[in-house]
């Protein structure tokens, strides 16, 4: 545990200092720059470009959550059985649609910049949270969602007192497999002129320059790796709360 | 009403939109009009799921018929150059038409033998429409037929990085999965590695297999001469096949560790060696599982092979990506279409597979 | 009170519940009992209306429970059911202060109710609070489940099989808890349960139902007795109708006077304690002792001839 907490805090570290004083890194990332060029990329500040990328995540990932979530919830209610199956339809042909072509494809739609990535990110992003969603909502302890009923819990409160939070680690899962992809397409979303750390990896790969597109993709890489580990620890702690773990071993 | 389709003077400018009614002769807009209607109708039945699927199809045939017919009368007045594409409206009713299809069909549940006769119906209908010419008048079809010998090409190289990089995946693959079911020590070295190369960024992935691939063509001597070069197929391959790696190898491991304990005690038991137990017993049983993985792999290389486009690795990216800068929509569409075509029956295909796995040992149980 | 009239509910062809009426009676346990689908869940549930009935009437206390809100009246009646049913993501506490919570009690008087009944089930309230139901027994969180029902002192509980997930000794002793609380607080008690062993243990009254219908409504000793059907005689158990009747008869009815040796037996013994002792011991007669000392003798043949009389 001692150790996993000294690797987090280390990465941090390298992650604020590469986004807030490049310049640091130039003897490492010099061997990897063509002969007498530029070595850390200026053009932007990437700070900026974090921020914007991480920005285009969170509110592509929270839209799909609250949108997914939302409507799992319509779905599993009796009055939105009928769209059950349809549901399942979408999510299974949605889950088969690539990432870049969404992308591709919502350029023609919303013409370029960040807005078709954001439309992209969210309308992947819905699918993992959806699915989870379902099963989360699906796989409710029946026992205890009678005792609810029966000791006169609305619905309302049926569903934000015991649904939601006994959910909550699945769709959580959900959440974190859709964050994920969204911090690895948000990259591509530069091709379509998105401001985000994509732009760094794209100037690498057209000026032929590997140090650009080592540091691009050593900050998304680490931002992914460190989101990615502080979600599933939110989900062990949810699950270990409610047994899930022991149960499952 | 949104507009049905498109027309512009040349490939790039901006387009006029075109109503439905104004796109085809009123006979012809009636037509599509009647069948659509009587598509969504027929579909609205919801006990006759054959009923529905026929609605759907009637509807679609309705909307390409104006979309052709339209089209030939558009470009009848304007210039040389002029383009028409399906616009908003077009796409909207398609999809509509295409998910109530997609509904009727998982409504029927039909066997795998039944799904695969309807998926061979469907594809080769669309491949009949696309083969007579009536679409030629369309601008992705325009664009198409100005490079139609480069697009072979890259659907051949797509299909060789998904397909052959998920190939190697799996021979590396399931015996790195079959060690790491029967080694712990080797499961939490292995598993958190695959895990971590799965975060990294696909982009970032296939820009840092350049260098080290050019690295390699550059000092391995006789690497240049098999193809292994910094930009090209091999970084994008390699790419792909790190992707890869995880979700077959976890897979495996999953597959294995949840066999019933009382059938591989039963197998030894009866005198099996480990080689037989895992080759009869173990493998065939965790089959599903395995295939499962296999299935998410492949859609997930199909879709991540576009991403090869950027580095000069070949496939439908080079057109989605020289769409992209030339803003091109027609050339993007040209690339995504047959990108979505593919992971789409790719899906299709090895569910098909898992199926079949899924009942062959209930049947064949002696 | 709970008076339920010509309550009915019908599913498509098949009637789960046919006309069914009876009168739980203020502080008393009835034991609805029966075979699988004989429809006594379908009964309980109808009561806090988890099911909305075809036809027929309850009334609570007087009051017809068709006319109030259905959480309202699920509020009012504790409601237990097999395998606990206890919120695996709140604390033993806040399980327990659930109702209480929904009623808008004090945090300070549900804390201590929730104190109060930990301790009246055998658990330490500081060491049990805040754990989680998964780190509890099997038996603990039954305790638990119960504690849940009796929290907001309802005067009427149900309980749909309360101790069928349990194994039989943690059973036995959850069964007398209850009897024990349940004389104790003067609540009124409808149980749903299976095994006709626990029906007569715990019920003042019985309600044998089969295939929707009620056969007997009863006290144990005369379901025991005079079983008003084949199908109430088997459920009983032909070969076990004696002895479940001579559990039901205690030692001071048929005391006598006389002389007998060895060990004594307590008056409020059961025959079939009584009847176990003479045949281990091979003695004709044992000594009846009420608060220590003998009253008199209880003899084989008054045993067997009480028996005799029953059938």
């Amino acid at each position: 545990m001692r150790k996993g907490l000294i690797l987090r805090g280390l990465l941090v570290a390298l992650l604020v200092a590469l986004v807030l004083r490049p310049e640091l890194f130039t003897p490492l990332f010099a061997p990897f720059a063509p002969n007498g060029g530029p070595v850390i990329y200026q053009r932007t500040s990437l700070l900026s470009l974090s921020l914007s990328h991480l920005g285009l995540v969170a509110v592509a990932s929270g839209l799909a959550t609250v949108v997914a979530v939302s409507l799992a919830i319509l779905v599993t209610r009796p009055a939105g059985a009928a769209f059950r199956p349809l549901s399942r339809t979408i999510t299974n042909i949605g889950q088969t649609f690539p990432p870049v072509a969404v992308l591709a494809l919502t350029v023609p739609v919303f013409g370029f910049g960040s807005g078709p990535t954001l439309v992209a990110l969210f309308l992947y992003g819905l699918l993992p949270v959806f699915e989870n969603a379902m099963t989360g909502f699906g796989t409710l302890p029946p026992r205890t969602m009678e005792a609810a009923r029966g000791m006169g819990l609305t619905r309302w409160q049926q569903l934000w007192q015991v649904e939601l939070p006994l959910a909550a680690p699945v769709i959580l899962t959900g959440i974190r497999l859709s964050v994920v992809i969204s911090l690895g397409t948000a990259t591509i979303g530069s091709t379509v002129a998105a401001a985000t750390l994509g732009e760094v990896i794209i100037a690498g790969l057209l000026t032929d320059n590997t140090a650009y597109v080592l540091q691009g993709g050593l900050i998304v890489g680490i931002f992914a790796v460190l989101l990615y580990d502080a979600l599933v620890l939110v989900e062990r702690a949810l699950a270990r709360r409610m047994g899930r773990v022991q149960q499952a071993a | 009403m949104l507009p049905f389709g498109v027309i512009r003077e040349n490939r790039i400018v901006l387009g006029e939109d075109v109503a439905l009614w104004a796109m085809a002769p009123p006979w012809a807009v009636s037509v599509t009009l009647a069948a659509v209607v009587a598509g969504l109708a027929m579909g609205l039945v919801r006990s006759r799921q054959w009923l529905r699927f026929a609605g759907s199809l009637v509807g679609v045939g309705g909307i390409v018929l104006t979309l052709t017919i339209g089209a030939r009368a558009l470009l009848a007045d304007a210039g040389e150059l002029a383009r028409v594409s399906p616009a908003i409206g077009f796409w909207l009713l398609l999809l509509a038409l295409l998910l109530l299809m997609a509904d009727a069909l998982s409504a029927m549940r039909p066997g795998p033998g039944a799904r695969f006769a309807i998926l061979v119906g469907l594809l080769g209908a669309f491949g009949a429409l696309l083969g007579s010419g009536a679409l030629m008048d369309l601008s992705v079809m325009q664009e198409y037929a100005g490079r139609a010998a480069s697009f072979w090409t890259a659907a051949q190289r797509h299909v060789a990085l998904a397909i052959g990089s998920l190939a190697a995946a799996a021979l590396v693959g399931f015996p790195l999965g079959i060690l790491c079911h029967r080694r712990a020590k080797a499961r939490g070295a292995v598993l958190p590695v695959l895990s971590l190369l799965q975060t990294i960024p696909s982009l970032a992935m296939f820009g840092l297999m350049i260098p080290i691939l050019s690295w390699v063509g550059a000092s391995v001597p006789g690497a240049r001469a098999i193809g292994i070069a910094g930009i090209g197929f091999a970084p994008a391959f390699l790419a792909l096949f790190l992707y890869s790696l995880l979700p077959v190898v976890s897979n495996t491991v999953a597959g294995l560790g949840t066999l019933p304990p009382a059938t591989l005690e039963a197998a030894t038991g009866m005198g099996m060696t480990t080689r037989q137990r895992l080759m009869r017993v173990e493998l065939p049983l965790a089959l599903p599982v395995i295939l499962a993985a296999i299935r998410i792999v492949l859609v997930q290389n199909i879709g991540l092979a576009v991403i090869a486009g950027l580095i000069g690795g070949g496939g439908f990216g080079t057109f989605v990506f020289q769409g992209l800068n030339q803003t091109a929509t027609d050339l993007i569409l040209l690339g995504a279409l047959p990108t979505v075509l593919m992971a789409i029956v790719a899906g299709v295909l090895m569910d098909i597979c898992v199926d079949l796995t899924r009942r062959a040992p209930k049947g064949a149980a002696p | 009170m709970i008076e339920i009239d010509a309550l009915t509910k019908v599913y498509g062809d098949t009637t789960a519940v046919d006309a069914v009426s009876l009168t739980v009676d203020t502080a008393t346990i009835t034991a609805v009992v029966g075979t699988s689908g004989s429809g006594k869940t379908t009964l309980l549930r109808m009561i806090n209306r988890l099911v909305e009935p075809t036809s027929g009437s309850v009334r609570i206390n007087g009051e017809p429970a068709g006319e109030m809100a259905p959480h309202l009246l699920r509020r009012r009646i504790g409601y237990a059911i097999q395998g606990h049913g206890l919120f695996p993501h709140h604390s033993v506490a806040r399980n327990i202060g659930a109702v209480p919570r929904l009623l808008g009690w004090s945090r300070s008087d549900i804390r201590a109710r929730v104190d109060e009944l930990l301790t009246l089930f055998d658990m330490e309230p500081a060491s049990f609070r805040d754990r989680f139901p998964h780190e509890l027994s099997g038996g603990q969180q039954q305790r638990v489940g119960v504690a849940r029902a009796l929290a907001s002192r309802p005067d009427l509980m149900l309980m749909d099989e309360p101790f069928g997930a349990l194994d039989p000794i943690i059973r036995a002793r959850a069964q007398d808890d209850l009897r024990q609380i349940q004389r104790k607080l003067g609540s009124t008690i409808m149980l749903v349960t299976h095994d006709m062993e626990e029906a007569i243990r715990l019920g003042d009254k019985v309600a044998v139902m089969d295939d929707g219908r009620l056969l007997q409504y009863a006290p144990p000793a005369e379901i025991v007795a005079d079983p008003a059907t084949d199908f109430v005689a088997d459920l009983i158990g032909d070969t076990e109708r004696p002895m479940r009747f001579l559990s039901l008869v205690p030692v001071s009815e048929i005391v006598e006077d006389g002389p007998a040796d060895g060990t004594a037996i307590d008056s409020g013994a059961s025959l079939r304690d009584a009847l176990s002792a003479s045949l281990w011991t091979d003695r004709e007669a044992l000594p009846v002792t009420r608060d220590g000392t003998v009253v008199g003798r209880v003899t084989l043949e008054a045993i067997r001839a009480r028996a005799a009389r029953a059938s």
